[in-house]
């Protein structure tokens, strides 16, 4: 063992080679970028150089250092990524929002103008309210199916497996997919049964309250079956040993239920409502494919909308990207963060004051 | 249990159990026949089995399969390699990681580090999107490696998104294994890499599977990223982008629709029979410690 370390742990002469070569390339590679030469290779070199540095870093006969070293080298891939994708676009973002910049460029600073106009404008004021309110339908219907549902499938029924299996299924499937065949169902179904029934097709996309109670229809049955996971594991860890005395003392199943099953799921209630909360806030793949957030509104605010079922997150996109509205895009995306975080630190404080309590 | 369920209620629940089924079922159901007619078999009957046949199907098939919008093979391999890349590279990277930052948690910066992560889960991609595309651009432009409409910048975006997920729940479990265990192979000559990658890489099986199944689930079906990431007809699609510019380039077309859908629905699908029980296990893991 002892020589293996030694060997493992360091290799002076292939150490300096690979952190000159590396140090030169990479250099090398960054006088390219900066004279701006458009040779290909350039980028080649300084990945090349940046993993020659690292590997010399790694070889490097000191024992002293070696744990150090490890320890950059362990966490330097993913913090890179991290602070590239997430980090810089996040300090930059809220920087652009306060300008006028168009996705390349900017040339003034705006202030706050981005943030009062968003305050000015009947749709984006809209799109919040119908937010909050598939916020609230969405936590109260995703809940409620989910938890019935997970009372079915720990009761004993024959095909438990299956139904469970069955109930999860539509979360596998992309939104985008599911809002297309969705829409399938509503303009070619629905109307169907519709035309037999009232003998009129009536497409519930067609107008704004009930293409809104589609896209609730849709998430309900996209998302319950996996809440209702959640909800299972909660109940099986009710003890058998408490609902059999229960039973004994003559409890009703209802009086189970009420008095026995959820005041002991109750954290288990928390997260299922947080996970609802914060992803129906997030929806956007559903709404882009079901109804594109169309939909008119007669009169809101004085104005006439026709973006009638068009949720905060397809709201900020489609200013961003579709009008090219990007510094307007990107306050709103600010204040959706905002909005996030402060539901975020709710779920914190209430979690962790429950965590004091059990 | 001393009670029995009385036999009425137990067949009440399972009548609801499969109505409640057929009802989450049909969609899929629908797709599957409507994927085997033509358009007017469709419109006409979209329940029924009129029309119904399986050359309708693969003439369906081939016709959505070869078409310029949607080429489904190469969206299907473009998918399947981000995908794999970047879950290899999440569980590796979060891995190693995830064992520093937990082993140095004493430190301030490991402290520091662990916070910005957890803290940045709250962070929705909306915000980040669009200087993200931005730095992408300049920062590829500057160093000569294309990050837009390339499968390396769309990995590495995912190792940056998936990372803080990722290292929170592998933080969680490197946390209860012994450190005892490292102590005894430090004073045996074994160096921290190999410790790592010897010794506790192994010990995170069970926790790497959960975070695959988590990540995996967001980066298969995500839309958003990659449709600014890569456009909408640039040469490198996921399924996702491929099936949004497929359908509207073909507005009401539903039997072209609904078969694009039934081959983006068929892989999961398949995934999911094989590892229902993964699948289903991760997904609740996964929620109960994110």
């Amino acid at each position: 063992m002892e020589k293996e370390y030694k060997i493992s742990n360091g290799n002076k002469p292939v150490s300096l080679l690979c952190l000159v070569a590396g140090v030169v390339l990479f250099v090398t590679a960054l006088v390219m970028d900066f004279m701006g030469t458009g040779n290909t290779l350039r980028g080649a070199f300084l990945v090349l150089g940046a993993v020659g540095i690292f590997f010399g870093l790694f070889l490097l006969p000191t024992e002293k250092h070696h744990r150090r070293i490890i320890n950059v080298i362990f966490l330097f891939p993913l913090l890179f990524a991290f602070a590239v994708t997430v980090i810089i676009p996040l300090v930059l973002g809220i920087g652009y929002s306060f300008t006028d910049w168009d996705g390349i460029r900017m040339t003034k600073i705006v202030g706050f103008e981005n943030y009062a106009k968003m305050f000015t404008q009947p749709s984006f004021i809209w799109s919040i309210l119908i937010t909050f309110l598939f916020v609230v339908f969405n936590m109260i219907l995703v809940n409620l199916v989910a938890f019935l549902l997970a009372l079915l499938c720990t009761s004993k029924i024959k095909g438990l497996g299956f139904f469970r299996a069955a109930y999860f299924l539509p979360n596998l499937i992309g939104g985008i997919v599911l809002g297309y065949i969705w829409q399938f169902i509503f303009s070619n179904v629905v109307t169907k049964w519709t035309a037999a029934l009232f003998n009129s097709q009536y497409s519930m996309l067609s107008d704004t309250p009930t293409a809104f109670i589609a896209i609730i229809i849709v998430y309900v049955w996209q998302y319950a079956g996996y809440i209702m996971l959640i909800y299972i594991t909660g109940l099986n860890t009710v003890p058998g040993e408490v609902l059999e005395a229960a039973a004994i003392d003559g409890a009703t199943p209802l009086q189970t239920l009420f008095n026995i099953k959820i005041p002991m799921i109750a954290p288990t209630v928390t997260i299922c409502t947080f996970l609802t909360l914060t992803s129906a806030f997030k929806m956007f793949d559903v709404n882009l494919s079901l109804t594109n957030g169309t939909g008119s509104v007669a009169d809101f605010l004085g104005s006439y909308l026709t973006n009638g079922t068009e949720m905060l997150a397809l709201n900020i996109y489609s200013t961003a990207v579709v009008e090219n509205k990007y510094s307007f895009g990107e306050a709103k995306a600010v204040l959706f963060f905002i909005i996030l975080a402060i539901v975020s630190i709710i779920q914190v404080r209430i979690t962790s004051s429950k965590e004091v309590e059990l | 249990m001393h009670t029995k369920e009385k036999t009425s209620s137990v067949v009440i629940k399972l009548v609801i159990a499969v109505l409640v089924s057929v009802y989450v079922l049909f969609p899929f159901f629908l797709v599957v026949i409507n994927s085997c007619k033509a358009t007017a078999d469709i419109t006409s009957n979209p329940i029924g089995f009129n029309g119904v046949s399986i050359k309708q199907l693969i003439q369906n098939l081939n016709d959505v399969i070869n078409n310029t919008h949607f080429l489904f093979w190469q969206a299907f391999g473009f998918s399947v390699i981000i995908t794999v890349l970047s879950l290899v590279l999440l569980a590796v990277f979060g891995g190693m990681a995830a064992w520093v930052i937990c082993r140095n948690n004493k430190k301030k910066w490991s402290t520091i580090i662990y916070f910005v992560f957890i803290a940045s889960m709250i962070i929705p991609f909306q915000v980040v999107m669009l200087p993200l595309i931005s730095t992408f651009r300049d920062v590829g432009k500057f160093i000569g490696i294309p990050m837009l409409q390339s499968v390396p910048g769309i990995v590495f975006a995912y190792l940056g998104f998936g990372g803080a997920m990722t290292v929170f729940i592998l933080n969680g479990f490197i946390k209860g294994i012994p450190y005892e265990l490292e102590e005894a192979a430090s004073i045996d000559g074994c160096p921290p890499e190999q410790i790592f990658f010897r010794i506790i890489f192994p010990l995170l099986t069970p926790v790497i599977t959960t975070i695959t199944i988590l990540n995996g689930m967001w980066i298969w079906n995500d839309y958003l990223l990659p449709s600014m990431m890569l456009g909408q007809n640039g040469a490198v699609k996921t399924l996702p982008v491929a099936v949004q510019a497929f359908v509207g380039s073909y507005v009401k077309q539903w039997n072209m629709i609904l078969s694009a859908a039934l081959l983006a629905i068929v892989p999961m699908v398949i995934v999911f029979l094989v590892a229902q029980k993964q699948i289903m296990n991760g997904m609740i893991e996964g929620a109960v410690k994110g």
